[in-house]
């Protein structure tokens, strides 16, 4: 059985992304350890919230670097706010940098009149073949809930997109880094089967 | 595109479904996880559990729910009913729950909102609001629609919106339970004057009056109880008819 990492550093409701961990068959716990870390199969870095109260818990307690240094290692999958930390930085409040695993930035959404957060179920176009998207078909719907999104710098390293008002980036990735903008853990089915995708990297 | 959501709400009391469920599949009719795992099954796009549980000291119950019902249902999952402080957020939140509604607490303290939605962010704070018409246009009632506030709802809604609230829960006092159709002039007034997702509840008795609802206003949700617990319509059925009338809807 596969163990998953989720990076607790004070964001998010963890419990839930656990639970759609061992729902697909792994074994999931919660660490802030760098050890807890080192010792998964995989890394998850969740995250509600705003990006520089997130980057400043991760600086804090050293785990920037850790999830850097683990990432060159195994597979990473950040989800929504976690997903807009791999980026080099975003405009929110303040310019902050970001952790850098995947070229691009992060900005506030203008949707061009529509409501902001974009929240609720919105449907994937996808943009090239991506592991985590394995059975996954076009047109399927996951859930956001976001005021900001990524700017992918390359185009190769965007998976799939929604539309709200524009383009919006859904699954990114960069090697062994992926990021989901939507919450996969409260995605129905489509959500659990690509957990079990990430967990079969 | 962003699709319009169906959502059934669940009374909780004590950490049991009450007002009985009627469906034929399902073993325990009380069970809360069994209940929202069926919801799931047919479709649904989020649950909302409102806590009707009398006694302080039973609270506790509807986190257990919440609990429970998160390790085997994946799709957001409000709470309602007697939520008081940003602590009670906190622990909502942390048993897994996405969104926190809150009614007259909010009335009595319109800064919880603005607390909770600093804290947790506003995309957890949903404002229910349950409104009726009066000569002085919708006014807002709580205590279950007992008490007159005296307060206009839809520039409550307006305020709530303001004050960070995250989405609004929209019930009317005047078609709730009539089944004659969701109150389209309510919905549509609120959703004039916010720009926030607004859920409509309150009315339906037919599978047209979903589509009626997002064909004539701009509500972003439908919420509804009766119908779908006794079985009279499900939701993958709600969905089928609203994708026929084209509306934007998962399948």
């Amino acid at each position: 059985m596969k163990t998953i990492a989720i990076t607790d550093y004070g964001m998010g409701n963890l419990m839930s992304v656990q639970k759609a961990c061992e729902y697909v068959g792994a074994k999931a716990y919660i660490t802030g350890e760098e050890e807890g870390l080192e010792k998964a199969d995989l890394v998850i870095l969740p995250g509600v919230g705003a990006f520089p109260d997130a980057m400043k818990l991760l600086k804090q307690t050293g785990l920037d670097n850790v999830i850097k240094a683990q990432a060159a290692k195994k597979p990473l999958l950040g989800i929504c706010l976690g997903m807009q930390l791999l980026f080099d930085s975003s405009d929110e409040f303040a310019l902050t940098e970001g952790l850098g695993l995947i070229k691009g930035d992060v900005r506030k959404m203008d949707a061009g009149g529509l409501k902001i957060p974009h929240m609720g179920w919105n449907s994937l176009e996808m943009n090239g073949e991506c592991p985590l998207l394995k059975g996954v078909d076009k047109g399927s719907y996951v859930y956001f809930v976001h005021s900001y999104k990524a700017h992918v710098a390359m185009r190769d390293d965007l998976y799939a997109f929604t539309q709200y008002g524009g383009e919006v980036a859904a699954v990114v990735g960069h090697g062994n880094v992926y990021g989901c903008q939507f919450h996969p853990e409260k995605s129905s089915q489509t959500g659990l089967q690509i957990i079990k995708n990430f967990i079969e990297l | 595109m962003l699709a319009k959501r169906i959502i059934p709400c669940l009374d909780v009391r004590g950490g049991r479904v009450v007002k009985g469920v009627n469906f034929v599949n399902i073993k325990d009719v009380g069970d809360p996880v069994e209940i929202a795992k069926m919801y799931e099954k047919q479709g649904a796009d989020e649950l909302v559990f409102l806590d009707i549980t009398a006694s302080h000291e039973e609270r506790r119950t509807v986190i257990d729910v919440v609990e429970k019902t998160a390790r085997e249902v994946f799709m957001p999952l409000t709470v309602g009913g007697g939520i008081r402080t940003t602590d009670d957020f906190f622990n909502l939140l942390r048993a897994g729950a996405d969104k926190i509604s809150i009614n007259s607490t909010a009335i009595k303290d319109e800064t919880l909102i603005s607390r909770a939605a600093d804290k947790f962010g506003s995309q957890c704070v949903v404002v229910a609001i349950d409104a009726k018409k009066t000569e002085n246009g919708f006014h807002v009632y709580i205590n279950g629609g007992r008490i007159d506030t005296g307060i206009d709802a839809i520039k409550w809604a307006r305020r709530a919106y303001e004050l960070g609230a995250g989405e609004i829960l929209l019930t009317s006092m005047d078609t709730d339970g009539t089944k004659d159709g969701f109150d389209l002039e309510l919905t549509q007034s609120v959703c004039n004057v916010v720009d926030i997702p607004v859920i409509a509840s309150g009315g339906c008795g037919k599978i047209e009056h979903f589509s009626e609802l997002f064909m004539r206003t701009n509500a972003d949700a439908a919420l509804a109880a009766s119908v779908f617990h006794y079985g009279e319509l499900s939701v993958g059925e709600v969905k089928r008819d609203m994708a026929k009338n084209n509306i934007s809807v998962r399948i």
